[in-house]
């Protein structure tokens, strides 16, 4: 059991009316692995992210998350409890405190008491550096500080998984480091991570394979080093020198 | 949340101290007009108080009541009208077109009178005496009819709430495992009812004025009481010049309640 993957993804298609977003996507992510996924915009990285936690539904094709298959209700909400999701946008509860956004659902789905929450939620906001925030209202933190607290509230339900849907995309440039060296500690404690991210500062530091997306098809993955620098597809060459240059 | 003029920080200070003592000045002078009626010239002002004081106090209990069971019809409504589910969608939709198209005074004399009508029809056509027996309680009726109305109002209203909120929100609470109605009732609901407190605001209002219809099926609100003081006294002028005041009073009063209720829930950024 420990040595077979924990994300299993077996042929994959998901069509938005015409558009066929995932055109047979295989993946299995293995215990403790970091996963970047990169491409073009309109390749399918979302819906992919998405359809593991299943807040996209597939039209055909099978995924398996630490051994629970995604088809009935029961097993969908079981794997959310075990799949933290990380946003572009955040999406913090604006109408809650900082500390509330991290107790909410531990409250509600893992039946926590309110001192208990609340003393787990203040470890992880040490953990990512803004304690002192507890009791402000999102919508007062700056950008950096609200994807931080958005990881906080996701590792708050001790998820055996976090997905990341490009979390540095939406902030001011001088953001963006404080949010990665969260994920990089995430990423040495080992927890398995599947990253849509641009990042190649953050792929050579964290990433054990990186993975190219173009038109809902998996064109290539290898070792971020080996993809960045010695790409053999030329779909990945051409994403590439676009993203670099 | 919605932009309003209020959010601007350039909306300033005096003009919002001068649009509170606005609100101060009429009602005082309302008030006042009241108090100088009844003291000054008690008949028949003191009169026609003392008459409908009663009328005041149904249509104010009947329209608080019925605002209540509004607001909790009026959520499943809105819940069915934003559902994934065709059959609640089409329940509520159906619901909130049809009874939108009718007069909300036809809805009330259906219910007062060819409700119980019906009712005993079907008592004689099954022979079941409680049923042929039946006799409709007016103002039972009346905040039924009210309630019924208004919720289909009120589920436009919340469906506009909900669907304000981004959907980003549901989505990260489902993501966190929440089932649909827990993302409901604690992340998007909460969200919602303070976007949509001004229209909420304005419908108490419209169903405190629009309580008086009942006046017509057998309720002894502020308006029929005032109707039998006139038909007893003669003197329509001053009789609605007082009921007319007293509506005005509480109107303006509940206005600036919910005025108050969403400066106060505003959260803070
Ligand atoms: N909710 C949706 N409705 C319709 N089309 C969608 C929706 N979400 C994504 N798509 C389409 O699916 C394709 C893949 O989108 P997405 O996964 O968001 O790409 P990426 O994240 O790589 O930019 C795009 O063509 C996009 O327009
Ligand atoms: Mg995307």
């Amino acid at each position: 059991m420990e040595s077979e993957a924990i994300i299993q993804i077996k042929n994959i298609h998901k069509h938005f009316g015409k558009v066929h977003a995932l055109r047979g996507i295989d993946l299995n992510v293995s215990r403790g692995e970091v996963v970047l996924i990169i491409g073009p915009s309109g390749s399918g990285k979302s819906t992919l992210l998405r359809c593991i936690n299943r807040l996209e539904e597939f039209d055909q094709g099978s995924i398996v998350v630490d051994g629970i298959p995604l088809d009935s209700a029961e097993n969908i909400n079981a794997v959310r409890t075990e799949v933290g999701m990380v946003f572009q946008q955040f999406n913090l509860f604006p109408h809650l405190t900082v500390l509330n956004n991290l107790t909410l659902a531990q409250r509600i789905i893992r039946k926590r008491e309110k001192a208990e929450a609340e003393q787990i939620g203040m470890e992880l906001l040490r953990k990512v550096g803004i304690p002192e925030k507890a009791d402000c209202y999102p919508l007062q933190l700056s950008g950096g500080q609200q994807q931080r607290v958005a990881i906080a509230r996701a590792l708050a339900m001790n998820p055996k998984i976090m997905l990341f849907d490009e979390p540095t995309s939406a902030l001011d440039p001088e953001m963006i480091q404080e949010v990665l060296d969260v994920m990089l500690a995430l990423a040495k404690e080992g927890m398995t991570m599947v990253v849509v991210s641009h990042e190649m500062g953050f792929a050579r530091a964290a990433a054990d394979r990186a993975i190219l997306m173009d038109g809902g098809q998996i064109i290539e993955q290898a070792p971020p080093n080996i993809l960045f620098t010695n790409p053999k597809h030329e779909r990945t060459k051409a994403f590439l020198s676009k993203v670099l240059s | 949340m919605q932009k309003t003029e209020k959010d601007n920080p350039n909306y300033g200070f005096h003009e919002r101290i001068k649009q509170t003592d606005q609100w101060w000045l009429l009602v005082a002078i309302v008030v006042l007009l009241v108090i100088l009626l009844t003291t000054f010239k008690p008949d028949p002002y003191q009169r026609i108080l003392n008459f409908v004081m009663d009328g005041i106090w149904v249509t104010l209990y009947t329209t608080v009541i019925s605002f209540t069971l509004v607001l909790i019809l009026g959520l499943f409504g809105g819940l069915g009208r934003t559902s994934r589910n065709p059959i609640l969608h089409g329940i509520a939709s159906v619901y909130v077109e049809v009874i939108r198209g009718i007069p909300l005074l036809v809805q009330l004399i259906i219910w007062y009178f060819a409700f119980p009508a019906m009712v005993k029809d079907l008592g004689n056509a099954w022979n079941m005496e409680s049923l042929s027996n039946y006799k409709a309680n007016p103002i039972v009726m009346a905040i039924l009819g009210m309630t019924i109305c208004y919720a289909a109002y009120m589920s436009e209203v919340y469906r506009a709430g909900i669907e304000s909120i981004p959907k980003g929100q549901m989505e990260a609470a489902r993501s966190l495992g929440m089932n649909y109605f827990q993302a409901m009732w604690y992340v998007i609901l909460p969200q919602a009812i303070r976007v949509i407190l001004p229209p909420i605001g304005n419908e108490f209002v419209t169903l405190l004025k629009d309580s008086s219809l009942v006046s017509v099926v057998a309720v002894a609100d502020l308006t029929r009481r005032g109707r039998e003081f006139m038909a007893a006294n003669f003197i329509p002028i001053q009789t609605w010049l007082m009921v007319a005041l007293l509506y005005l009073v509480m109107t303006l009063i509940a206005a600036r309640a919910v005025t108050w209720l969403e400066k106060h829930s505003r959260y803070e950024r």
